[in-house]
């Protein structure tokens, strides 16, 4: 009962930081309320930072007329696809290589090569390969999210407790049933924990992708007004990217909690 | 060799370790001969309890028995039969927490009756009686994290045992519990154990309990290069409490004799671990 009171005390607390936040930015970029500290002429803090009320506007308008949707939904899906694509094969291929000791030796300095290297400039060899629709970003997302799953299932496997392995072989496992009830289970616990990781990242690459050329997508809507210096659809642009990651990473959790009840929470009392 | 009334051969024991020797290598190190020479023979029904200072290959010789380890030399032989790869006529209870995390009490008693292929509603029906067997009605839904150590190691017991393996092996499995825990679980072993009696490998450190327990004791040398160094027959009489019983004059006489030649092995074991 406390914690709840705290609880909700925080959350007070932290829409009044948000409010804090937008009256500051409002009163800072308004023409008219304060008189130009650091810029010439008090029309450039609002050219440069852009105003919230315009934002929001902003905002209200691509929902109000449904023009953001078509958009919205291309870079979901573009994150949807890169996520379970990257996810499947780095799980497929995390098992493989750390199943058979000969594979990873044979590859591990070129997956450390891939693993290093910086995979955004992957993104225009995509958009030649796949052309400008969806497929190149969703390639730019898979090459984002297979290292971090690929890592973790690899490193999940090798940490198989002895014990869990040996009894589960004495109680009548075959390689099969090992790979299927014990392996794969372990891994995924480790999965899940980078599961965070991997949605933001396959949502990046979402964006970035779109930024670096395309012609429908949040991240298309934010490069056209910077064409045009519109700050207003900048941010605006940002702020809806924002909210729908918060969105997705908050719908993780979700899944994470359902899937993952066999693993105790910190300080979690369920003992009897 | 033998110190008390020496064993009978019969045609074929459940368990006969003969001549086994383990060596191990690893990289830059010396080599370490674990055990050396050592034979154990467990005859059908037969609960024999392997008592040595730490450090001295207890578990390794428990290993090689289950078949998850080759002996550097010697063979095991399981009824008479010469063992290749696992011993799938063993069960073994490990000493640390051996449950598989993701399944609940429930779904690990049936993970044996599953890997066999053994029919869902038949394993659950038996998963039930088990679980009421070892006292945890109305738990099968909990998973390991939320199970107390002692809860945790019966789930193991009934894990084990659903199987009905003729050759339990067990690896201290109750030293991680409380004393009075501890008691318990050892009365509700016996008591499992006399029900349908089976050939019974009880790996300990502590030789009150093995006493308690056993119909024979075997006890290790200190290693490395370890290997029995006396046998002892437990003649106390069953049904036994394993609490009461340590009160019983034969009980202390037993304790004395076997104190005597595993006393001079624990004070070697623990200056070479003082040592090291």
């Amino acid at each position: 009962m406390n914690s709840k009171r705290i609880s909700k005390s925080l959350r007070l607390w932290q829409v009044l930081m948000l409010a804090a936040l937008f009256a500051f930015w409002h009163v800072a970029t308004h023409p008219s309320l304060l008189p130009p500290i650091y810029f010439d002429n008090p029309n450039k803090a609002a050219f440069f930072f852009g105003q919230p009320l315009e934002v929001l506007g902003r905002i209200w308008a691509w929902f109000s007329s449904g023009s953001i949707y078509v958009h919205l939904w291309v870079t979901l899906m573009e994150t949807a696809l890169a996520f379970v694509i990257g996810t499947v094969s780095g799980l497929a291929v995390g098992l493989w290589l750390a199943l058979s000791p000969t594979a990873a030796a044979l590859f591990d300095p070129y997956i450390k090569a891939v693993n290093s290297m910086p995979r955004v400039i992957l993104a225009p060899i995509f958009g030649v390969w796949f052309g400008l629709g969806m497929a190149s970003k969703v390639a730019l997302g898979v090459t984002l999210v297979f290292f971090i799953v690929f890592f973790n299932v690899y490193q999940g496997v090798r940490e198989v407790s002895h014990t869990v392995l040996a009894n589960a072989r004495m109680l009548g496992a075959s390689d099969r049933q090992l790979l299927r009830h014990v392996y794969i289970p372990s891994a995924m616990s480790w999965v899940f924990a980078s599961l965070h990781n991997s949605v933001g990242l396959a949502f990046v690459g979402a964006v970035v992708g779109e930024y670096l050329g395309s012609s429908e997508g949040v991240g298309y809507l934010i490069l056209q007004a910077e064409g045009t210096f519109d700050i207003d659809t900048v941010f605006a642009g940002i702020l809806v990217l924002t909210a729908f990651a918060l969105a997705l990473d908050w719908t993780v959790t979700i899944v994470e909690r359902r899937l993952m009840v066999w693993q105790p929470r910190s300080g979690e009392t369920e003992r009897i | 060799m033998q110190a008390a009334a020496p064993a009978k051969a019969p045609a074929h024991p459940a368990l006969a370790l003969e001549h086994i020797s383990v060596t191990f290598i690893s990289e830059g190190a010396a080599r370490y001969t674990a055990i050396k020479d050592a034979t154990l023979v467990v005859r059908p029904g037969e609960f024999v309890s392997v008592v040595g200072p730490t450090g001295c290959g207890k578990s390794t010789l428990l290993n090689v028995a289950a078949g998850l380890l080759a002996p550097s030399a010697g063979a095991v032989r399981v009824s008479g039969m010469p063992l290749a790869g696992l011993n799938r006529k063993a069960g073994y209870l490990f000493q640390s927490e051996a449950l598989l995390p993701w399944r609940t009490a429930h779904d690990n008693v049936t993970a044996g009756l599953e890997f066999r292929g053994v029919e869902e509603g038949e394993a659950k029906r038996r998963a039930e009686d088990w679980l009421q067997r070892v006292g945890l009605r109305g738990h099968g839904h909990r998973y390991p994290h939320q199970l107390s150590g002692g809860m945790r190691k019966r789930v193991a017991l009934a894990q084990t045992l659903i199987l009905d393996p003729e050759i339990i092996l067990m690896d201290e499995p109750f030293s991680a519990l409380d004393i009075q825990t501890r008691q318990l679980m050892e009365n509700e072993l016996l008591e499992l154990w006399s029900a349908n009696r089976k050939s019974v490998i009880f790996i300990t450190h502590d030789l009150e309990e093995a006493i308690s327990l056993s119909d024979r004791v075997v006890v290790l040398s200190a290693g490395p290069e370890s290997h029995p160094i006396g046998e002892f027959e437990i003649d106390l009489p069953r049904p036994r409490d394993v609490a009461e019983i340590r009160m019983t004059p034969r009980f202390i006489e037993l304790h004395t004799r076997i104190w005597q030649t595993m006393k001079d092995e624990v004070l070697k074991g623990y200056e070479q671990q003082k040592n090291q």
